[in-house]
């Protein structure tokens, strides 16, 4: 089996610590307190209907003492009846209006939440995305925002109608019998205690189980994403064994939580019913001794009912809430992550620029520890193509990423037209580049959406004027239904280097001033290479462009070729110096045509 | 739903003792309003002091006795419902890893991710619930009418009367709110595949300026889920009031009715005072079933999701077929096979390749070549025609006969958040020495410079390494098998050319005995194989040595002369 502990540990919100509750709740209100008006309604509609619903034993109660053996007076009888009727149908509409706008709240709560959170995504350095596993991410936008969501739902309004109900029947039991309160200065104060003190024991049990399903799903994402492997290899077996652990992680630690919490509501009933055999036994003795009269005892033992039915459901509610703010600490911890960092508040606006870059002493470590880029510069002029090459890992794709303000130097500086590009905004920054990258990424839409991407006003003439240059048309004219194919995500019809062709056609698409093209057609076939070659030359063309290829036939005619090995520049040049000068790079060039080199 | 009942069949012992013991705890409290109606009429009228207290005290004793049944019975309903859903999530996982291509291709990755996590937890929790409420809601129903019929069985008969009416109503929403609930979940899939395209293309969406257009893209679908969300909430938001409102109306007329008995000496005013607590009763009870049928109506729209899955019958069986044995490892007969069933994307493919030979195979983008080894593996079968290995058509073999000892790289192969170690390993029993022979073969000397080596964590899908460096540890996973079959589908593209060639001579080396596939861009890549197709549109239109393609396939002959310039040729 599988060791399943692995790196994989890592939550989404697993190094964030613990927020007490007053925190969370602090910033939850902050998603209710733009619907504070339907709040406050929401709550005046409860109190009426609560009244309401408080009336109805007063009503019995009345009719019933109307009611004696031999002398049963109908008129009282049939008028409270009718206003029981009346009391039933108000408070149902009431109660269906509530619930209504109780769904509108929690519902934009819930949809502003996800908003919040994928939108604080898209601010997330790039990072994020190479350490966090998807379907841990799609697990708090699911299941932890829904968990907050109902707990809004539902438990917001019967906390309010519980709140009105306890002070409602509070008030009339006093009206009645404050003696037999008496009852209630001792079993109150022990529910509360007993509430409070489980809240405490249940709520890491339920962080627990949020952060296990949210593995679990990061677990199953990944394992979807990689089932035609697994079947290649047939290890479905041993994928089942290590999900059996996780699957177990999971239904474990939401059996602990429910395990603990599922004893709240039964003690605290234990309790109510205690202090209603009290009020019984009590009651008839001060029946007895002429202090009340029976209905009088009968609508105080309905109140206490009704009384004790809310804190009942405080309880229960009490031990929901400790799971939605468990899920609320997740969202929050997502919402709350770093964003790449600000740009400065003096930050420009690129609007013109020529496309001069400069690299000056640029050195930079993903981790402060390693350092993968040492002391690299170089000035690419405007219009004029510089071409990386060097062993895979020696730090291309790196020199890319900072560019792109992907991350930021940790020494040194990039300039662009003389300029400090951390000085820049960063998305006008990157508007400034058109940007093919070897991993090709299509979205679920149309080859035509695909393409225009970039470009949405782009007329349909474009489009496939860009498909054409970039050889794609004919192949997407076969497709069923020609440009609108829908490219699903496995999309197994369409081929790597078709994706790609559709990448460069997006690209073509744009009009930047800089081209950044990372080993833009290694999954494309030399003939086809060669027959976008004018279109490829074309977009370089008044561009500044930086080309990562391994294929050295497309660099050939690059002003500078820079040869990298473990993160410096060690030779550079163009194609004919690097030859002549028989070092690094001519040893790479070589080896292309060392056609005599075997085969496997 | 018959699926799934299967999964909670070895609990009904539990089930039922936990049933019964809800059933002691239950009727322990409906005890209570019993013996409240005793006090009342008539201990206390009759000044009976003694019976007050011995009551009063039984009262509080069925209060415990309550209490304690109905947290002994909901743990056990807890630990019912954790092993139901395990073994739900273990099968459900366990039927989606062993779904074909085809049948992933068509209900789709984003949906299968939702299947397995949002659906699994709203059946978990209907499980949960209905145990812990279906039992106490009915019997208290149930228990409170029995007992309001010893009471007075023409007031009880008032409220029955009243039943079919909240029945119709809980039914009709409850039909309702399936296809409702289901419409949510198709919103969740939706969401899932927004979020999964957003986070494989960060980079790309970021470089492109689109971010925005994202977030408005995500917020149409975030719209669109809240919007179903929204009307399935309302429609099941109309059945508690209803409920209320019957009841409540049934109630005064028990008061109605009960004056009319009262006056007739037909009944006591203590029984309509112990009547309405039972009401109370009733009225919660039903209050509880009507919210468990909004739960059922949610929970039974993602548990049809999750049976759709598990009932997808077993593609790509095992079919006896007769070998013909002609020597060969690996024969295409006649291949032709189309993913949409609109156009080709292999034709009439036919080749065979020897034990230990290298098979090349070239040609421009698109011309099937991935096909062909996602058929050789059976990933999909053939419209047309078969494949035999060993001389045995792919369908009479085991998935171990097809799958052992095979090692394989494909294009934008999978890694995963894991040591390397467990990443080239996936799962096999691979010793130390294979390990350290495939690190060698497959020039990955890098992973020993790692930090920490082979147990050096990748990030998710491997980004913390370069491309190069991905394709090396995937070569590796394919090398530590020791396989006797070796499918490479361009697995060399982001090396450079000379790590590339020190590969193909170490292939030779140490994998000469293995039959090898490779794909490539580069004739560099298979000129030295043993044999060579050159595909185009789907079909081969060349198959020979280095030698004699260069001759009589014009196509391979100008890949030839661009690549590896003239003096190749």
């Amino acid at each position: 089996m599988i060791n399943a502990r692995g790196p994989r540990g890592r939550g989404a919100t697993g190094a964030r610590t613990r927020q007490p509750a007053s925190q969370v709740l602090k910033k939850l209100w902050k998603y209710l307190a733009r619907y504070q008006w339907l709040i406050i309604a929401a709550s005046l509609l409860s109190v009426l209907a609560n009244i309401l619903a408080l009336l109805s034993p007063r009503l019995s109660g009345a009719a019933i003492d109307a009611i004696l053996p031999g002398s049963v007076n109908f008129p009282i009888v049939i008028r409270y009846v009718l206003l029981m009727v009346l009391v039933a149908a108000l408070s149902a509409g009431l109660s269906w209006l509530l619930s209504a706008m109780m769904i509108r709240l929690s519902r934009s709560v819930v949809k502003q939440m996800r908003a919040d959170l994928f939108n604080h995504m898209t601010y997330l350095p790039v990072s994020f995305f190479d350490t966090h596993q998807t379907g841990d991410v799609i697990s708090i936008l699911s299941y932890d925002v829904d968990t907050v969501g109902a707990s809004i739902s539902t438990d917001l309004t019967q906390i309010l109608t519980s709140l009105i109900t306890v002070v409602g029947s509070f008030s009339m039991m006093m009206s009645i019998s404050p003696v037999l309160m008496i009852i209630f200065l001792f079993t109150i104060p022990v529910s509360i205690m007993f509430t409070k003190h489980r809240s405490q024991k249940v709520r890491p049990l339920f962080s627990a189980r949020s952060r296990m399903l949210g593995k679990l799903n990061g677990y199953n994402e990944e394992t979807v994403s990689g089932l035609k492997t697994i079947r290649a290899y047939h290890q479905e077996d041993e994928f089942n064994d290590r999900f059996a652990t996780h699957n177990g992680d999971a239904t474990t630690a939401t059996w602990r939580a429910e395990h603990y919490a599922v004893k709240t509501g039964p003690t605290v009933n234990l309790i109510n019913n205690i202090s209603m055999s009290l009020v019984s036994v009590f009651g008839s003795v001060l029946y007895m001794l002429g202090g009340i009269t029976l209905g009088g005892v009968s609508s105080f033992v309905l109140y206490s009912r009704k009384f004790s039915g809310p804190i009942n459901e405080f309880a229960n509610i009490l031990s929901e809430l400790q799971s939605a703010l468990a899920a609320a600490e997740r969202v929050l911890g997502l919402i709350e992550m770093d964003v790449e960092p600000e740009d400065a508040p003096d930050a420009a606006d690129v609007i013109h620029c020529r496309g001069e870059v400069e690299f000056r002493d640029v050195s930079f470590g993903y981790t402060p520890d390693v350092t993968v880029l040492h002391d690299v510069s170089f000035t690419a002029s405007p219009g004029k193509t510089i071409a990386i090459v060097g062993e895979t890992g020696c730090g291309k794709t790196t020199m890319i990423n900072l560019l792109m303000r992907f991350y930021d130097v940790s020494k040194g500086a990039i300039l662009l037209d003389g300029r400090d590009i951390r000085s820049l905004k960063r998305s006008s920054l990157r508007r400034q580049f058109t940007m093919v990258l070897q991993d090709t990424w299509l979205f679920d839409g149309t080859v035509y959406d695909n393409i225009a991407y970039a470009r949405p006003d782009a007329t349909r003439e474009e489009v496939i004027a860009a498909a054409k240059a970039a050889h794609i048309h004919e192949m997407i004219l076969s497709l069923p239904d020609g440009y609108d194919t829908v490219v699903t995500g496995s999309g197994s019809s369409i081929s790597k280097g078709q994706k790609q062709l559709m990448t460069i056609a997006r690209a073509m698409l744009l009009d930047a001033r800089m081209l950044i093209l990372d080993e833009a057609t290694s999954n494309v076939d030399t003939r086809t290479e060669h027959l976008i070659r004018d279109a490829m030359l074309a977009l370089q063309k008044g561009r500044t462009s930086f080309i990562i290829a391994h294929r050295l036939s497309t660099i050939v005619g690059a002003d500078e070729i820079l040869v990298m090995d473990k993160g410096r520049i060690v030779e550079r040049g163009t194609h004919s110096e690097l030859l002549e000068k028989n070092g690094v790079y001519a040893a790479m060039y070589n080896a292309q045509f060392d056609h005599a080199g075997p085969a496997a | 739903m018959r699926t799934l009942v299967r999964y909670l069949k070895p609990h009904f012992g539990h089930m039922g003792l936990q049933l019964t013991i809800k059933m002691l705890g239950t009727v322990a409290e409906l005890f209570l309003p019993s013996l409240l109606s005793i006090i009342l009429d008539e201990c206390a009228p009759s000044g009976n002091m003694a019976g007050v207290w011995w009551l009063g005290l039984g009262m509080v004793l069925s209060a415990l006795a309550a209490c304690v049944g109905n947290v002994v019975a909901n743990r056990m309903s807890t630990s019912i419902t954790r092993q139901f859903t395990y073994a739900m999530r273990r099968d459900l996982f366990r039927k989606v890893t062993a779904l074909s291509a085809a049948q992933q291709d068509r209900v789709t990755d984003a949906s299968l991710v939702s299947r397995l996590s949002t659906d699994t937890y709203n059946v978990n929790n209907m499980v949960d619930r209905l145990q812990r409420l279906g039992v106490r809601a009915p019997i208290m129903l149930l228990g409170g009418i029995c007992v309001s019929l010893t009471l007075d069985p023409v007031l009880t008969l008032v409220l029955i009367a009243t039943l079919p009416l909240l029945a119709m109503t809980v039914i009709f929403t409850s039909r309702k709110g399936v296809p409702l609930f289901t419409r949510v979940q198709e919103g969740q899939d939706h969401m899932v595949r927004k979020v999964q395209e957003n986070m494989s293309g960060a980079r790309v969406i970021r470089a492109l300026s689109r971010t925005q257009h994202e977030r408005e893209a995500f917020e149409e679908v975030n719209e669109e889920l809240s919007r179903r969300q929204r009307t399935a909430d309302m429609t099941m938001a109309v059945v508690s009031p209803i409920v209320n409102l019957v009841l409540n109306t049934g109630l005064a007329l028990v008061v109605l009715v009960g004056a009319y008995r009262v006056s007739v000496g037909a009944a006591l005013p203590g029984t309509i005072i112990a009547f309405l607590s039972y009401f109370t009763i009733i009225l919660n009870a039903m209050l509880s079933i009507s919210r468990l049928f909004v739960m059922y109506s949610k929970g039974s729209a993602s548990a049809r999701r999750i049976e759709e899955i598990l009932l997808m019958p077993e593609d790509l069986l095992m079919q006896e077929a007769p070998a013909h044995d002609s020597g060969a490892h690996v024969a295409f007969r006649n291949v032709s096979f189309s993913y949409n069933k609109h156009y080709d994307n292999l034709s009439h493919i036919d080749f065979e390749i020897g034990h230990g030979q290298t098979l090349g195979v070239i040609g421009p983008t698109g011309s099937g070549k991935s096909t062909l080894l996602s058929l050789l593996m059976r990933q999909y079968d053939p419209d047309q025609g078969e494949i035999l290995l060993d001389g045995k058509p792919l369908p009479s073999l085991t998935r171990d006969e097809l799958h052992g000892r095979l090692g394989v790289v494909f294009q934008n192969d999978f890694l995963m958040a894991d040591t390397i170690r467990e990443n080239i390993r996936f799962g096999r029993e691979v010793s130390g020495e294979s390990m350290q022979n495939a690190i060698d073969c497959a020039q990955a000397g890098f992973i020993r410079k790692k930090e920490g080596g082979l147990e050096f964590p990748l990030n998710v899908k491997g980004r913390n390494l370069s491309g190069g460096q991905q394709q090396r540890v995937l070569i590796c996973r394919a090398l530590a098998g020791d396989p006797r079959l070796l499918l490479l589908d361009d697995c060399s593209s982001a090396l450079d050319f000379r790590t590339d060639r020190e590969l193909r001579h170490a292939l030779r080396e140490r994998h000469g005995q293995a039959t090898t596939i490779i794909v490539a861009q580069r004739v560099s890549s298979v000129m030295a194989a043993d044999k060579i197709l050159v595909m185009d549109k789907g079909r081969i239109i060349g198959m020979g040595t280095h030698e004699e393609l260069l001759k009589n396939c014009p196509m391979y002959r100008e890949l030839t002369l661009m690549q590896l310039g003239g003096e190749a040729v």
